[in-house]
């Protein structure tokens, strides 16, 4: 299906239509609104790093303290809450900003690094991740971004950096610990060049022992660079020497020449043509974007422009499915949610969203893996997966159909323009109850589709 | 909240009611015998699991995870121990309903990457380097194409998880027991005429409205809920089934992490042969895991990701209270690139046996269709 250009900027390039905020009309528009959204403020923060520090000192503190139970229960509990409120305070920024093609960016990046947590200590600044690591950094480089990014407390937990000692440090040789490579590993194979690309096992290797002495500042809740974790002397990768006297500096090197290697080129070249236009991208599409990487060193302004504004980004409409977070966000819009409503919810709101998005099976901040969420259509338009989508389509609804007049015909219209197709539409009007109709243009193709 | 009487995303409606449930009555169905592969995400650590205590390197290779007789593990054959975490399968170890293929790998070799790994060992190709055959579809799913009579029932994928090792051109089912999903004759027409014009959303709804029930009881997939499902599935039509278990891979403080995963097959094999009842003497479990992780114990009291792994064997249909495989050694020179459990096997072939002994799937088209390129070997006498 052929739709209009402001169509598929909304939609494929954006969260959707919202009835109260202006569309972009195409690429310029989109590439204009990067500035913009870059200089607004959020409209949903989330809780502040040292709000953060507070609270978990405050359950250390009852730990040893020998606190009763039930305090200790009570301080855990604040934490998850704090937890699920920053979570729907993250979807509710990306659904309810004016700038939608931004949002869609920190969405793609939060999932080609994703963080989650393999126990209950790991999830402490997760939701923090996406806030100070990526969002500060999407309009620069990539190798200032991938610094970032490896250097978050919360990456450096998940993929177990922490725990990693240089056998010949000083703690190395004290306490006979050694190397974990997790982070080495899926630095090369999953942020940068790519599993296919010719790194060998002696460059995870080469990788981990450069990256001993990177780790978490448990007090401040902060990167820390540990001297006496550091694995002294020289480090080979990819067939080129790095380190010296223990400091940070030395991966930081690495990882901003990685961040050009034509591999890593290739690699997010296609993630992004497969993540917003096709699952099966144009090859001169994503030649384009590589081209244009490898051109302007990971300058990322110019790789989403090289996105945009290639003819195959406005290709035919709905090759992609929506995965459910992003489902969910353009509901949210389509239902014209304003800031203050939202804010209103509070925690109630809050819980509906972290149970909506377990039922439809993409939870917050618990990807399945570092290689973060599929992104085939058949991966998601499983029968459990349909059945998920109708039931949440079937209560936004009803929620709806109470508080609002709303005609279910419009409202098709409304969200979808000129992609609504004709047996949606009929569907649609043939509902026999409002609510049914709402739920019926939410649960239709074109709605999870872009 | 309380839904409708209309709600078609409803979970009062019995499925009943729609045309679209096919009747489930069928003159064939492909024999009697049952197969169910489970899919252990994250890189089991054979060594962990079932430890070589009889080895004479063993102790020194991992000094804070390696276990003794009496000391948490459970001796199996005066060589191999089971370890105290996975300590709920002695009954079934004892009842010769559990057996161990030990280092044993896909041919996937030297990435070791999860994703690589997991792809190939559920698609069944060659490739050291991880790549898919042409076809990228599923062994399992070639092999119901193979099986005479074999019809969309005949297999399963249960969970939410999307599952490769069942996708391809033969026809198979998916579903979690998780969700509920009832549709009323009107419901059911809407949708239907909603969905025309796009496969993929008509195929999923129709398949949806096909397999719901009312009795979704929980929200949460774990070992037991997804067998009691696969059970009752392979006690009505469906003869193969397949599902997932994460968490298996232990970078850190192995000795607690392990213990989640560990519950969750445990639960998984008891509940399967709890719920199978006599069906349980026909059934064949086998649990399959993308690679093994490395000899040595790391610096954080976990292990990384290796090479030579370990399969799990389970069933009442299976020749168990043995361990089969053929030792390499932990000496320095005996390990994989002196770093991980040497694969002495294709785990291919032993993956291929059950399907030999249960379908009557032969020789040649194992070797050239559903595993390309693998030896079978001799026959290993892992099935009754």
């Amino acid at each position: 299906m052929t739709v209009s250009r402001a169509t598929n900027a909304a939609i494929r390039f954006g969260y959707g239509f919202h009835p109260d905020q202006s569309a972009p009309r195409g690429p310029e528009d989109l590439l204009l609104s990067l500035d913009r959204a870059a200089a607004a403020p959020l409209l949903f923060p989330v809780t502040p790093r040292a709000e953060r520090r507070e609270h978990v000192a405050e359950l250390f503190r009852l730990r040893r303290a020998k606190a009763s139970q039930d305090d200790v229960r009570a301080q855990r509990k604040k934490l998850r809450q704090m937890t699920i409120r920053d979570g729907a305070q993250s979807l509710y920024q990306r659904a309810l900003s004016p700038h939608g093609f931004f949002e869609r960016l920190v969405g793609f990046w939060t999932d080609h690094f994703a963080v989650g947590a393999k126990n209950a200590g790991q999830g402490v600044l997760i939701p923090d991740f996406e806030p100070t690591a990526l969002r500060p950094h999407l309009l620069g480089s990539f190798g200032d971004l991938l610094v970032a990014v490896v250097q978050h407390p919360a990456m450096l937990s998940y993929l177990d950096q922490v725990e990693s000692v240089g056998p010949n440090s000083r703690m190395g040789k004290r306490t006979g610990k050694g190397l974990n490579e997790n982070l080495a590993r899926e630095v090369l194979e999953l942020h940068t060049m790519g599993v296919s690309a010719a790194y060998t096992q002696e460059d995870v290797r080469g990788l981990a022992g450069l990256l001993t002495g990177y780790g978490v500042d448990r007090r401040k809740l902060a990167f820390g660079f540990f001297d006496r974790r550091a694995e002294p002397g020289s480090h080979r990768i990819l067939g080129r020497t790095y380190g010296g006297r223990p400091s940070k500096t030395h991966a930081e090197t690495f990882l901003r020449e990685l961040a050009e290697h034509p591999d890593t080129a290739r690699h997010i070249a296609r993630k992004l043509a497969v993540h917003f236009v096709a699952d099966t991208p144009d090859p001169g599409h994503v030649a384009h974007i590589e081209r244009t990487w490898v051109r302007n060193r990971g300058n990322l302004p110019a790789v989403y422009q090289a996105l945009v504004e290639h003819q195959a980004a406005w290709g035919p409409f709905g090759q992609k499915v929506k995965r459910p977070q992003d489902l969910l966000i353009s509901t949210l819009r389509a239902i014209a949610l304003m800031p203050d409503r939202a804010r209103e919810m509070g925690m109630r709101g809050n819980l509906r969203i972290a149970k909506a998005l377990r039922n439809l099976n993409q939870p917050l901040y618990r990807p399945p893996g570092p290689q973060g969420w599929p992104e085939e259509a058949e991966a998601w338009i499983t029968p459990q997966g349909l059945a998920g989508r109708l039931e949440f389509a079937g209560q936004v609804g009803q929620l709806l159909a109470k508080r609002s007049a709303l005609d279910p015909r419009r409202f098709a219209e409304t969200m979808l323009r000129d992609a609504l197709r004709p047996s949606t539409a009929f569907a649609v009007g043939a509902a026999p109850d409002r609510w049914e109709g709402l739920a019926l243009a939410l649960a239709s193709p074109e709605f999870n589709r872009r | 909240m309380t839904l409708s009487r209309r709600a078609f995303l409803g979970t009062a409606c019995s499925a009943a009611a729609s045309p679209l449930v096919t009747p489930m009555v069928f003159a064939a169905t492909p024999g009697e015998n049952r197969l169910v592969v489970i899919v252990l995400r994250g890189g089991l650590d054979g060594l962990g699991a079932v430890q070589p205590y009889g080895d004479r390197d063993f102790t020194a290779l991992r000094p804070g995870l390696a276990t003794r007789p009496g000391d948490g593990l459970s001796d199996l054959d005066g060589f191999f121990g089971l370890a105290d975490p996975f300590r709920g399968l002695l009954p079934l170890w004892q009842a010769g309903e559990l057996g161990f293929v030990h280092a044993i790998s896909t041919p996937y070799r030297d990435k070791r990457s999860h994703f690589d790994g997991q792809d190939l060992l559920e698609n069944g190709g060659g490739a050291t380097d991880g790549s898919l055959t042409r076809t990228r579809d599923g062994w399992l799913n070639r092999a119901v194409g193979l099986i005479p009579g074999a019809r969309a029932e005949t297999a399963m994928a249960v969970g939410r998880e999307h599952m490769l090792l069942l996708e391809g051109a033969a026809p198979a089912l998916s579903w979690s027991p998780t969700n509920a999903l009832a549709l009323e004759d009107d419901d059911r027409q809407l949708l239907t005429a909603l969905y025309s014009g796009d496969p993929l959303f008509s195929e999923a709804l129709a398949e949806a409205a096909a397999l719901a029930d009312d009795k979704a009881e929980t929200r949460r997939e774990s070992g037991a809920t997804l067998a009691r499902y696969t059970a009752e599935r392979l006690n009505a039509d469906a003869r193969i089934a397949a599902f997932s278990l994460g968490g298996w891979d232990t970078h850190r403080r192995q000795a607690n992490a392990i213990r989640n995963p560990a519950k969750q097959l445990t639960e998984a094999l008891t509940t399967l042969k709890q719920d199978l009842g006599r069906n349980w003497n026909r059934t064949a479990v086998i649990a399959i895991t993308e690679f093994g992780r490395t000899a040595r114990e790391n610096g954080s009291g976990g292990t990384d990701h290796g090479t030579g792994g370990l399969m799990v064997v389970s069933g009442g249909a299976v020749q168990g209270g043995r361990v089969f495989g053929d030792w390499p050694g932990l000496s320095e020179r005996d390990l994989y690139q002196n770093r991980d459990l040497m694969p002495t096997d294709d785990l291919r072939r032993w993956a291929a046996w059950p399907l030999a002994a249960m379908f009557g799937l032969d020789r040649a088209t194992l070797e050239r269709t559903v595993f390309p390129g693998v030896d079978l070997g001799r026959e290993p006498g892992l099935i009754l």
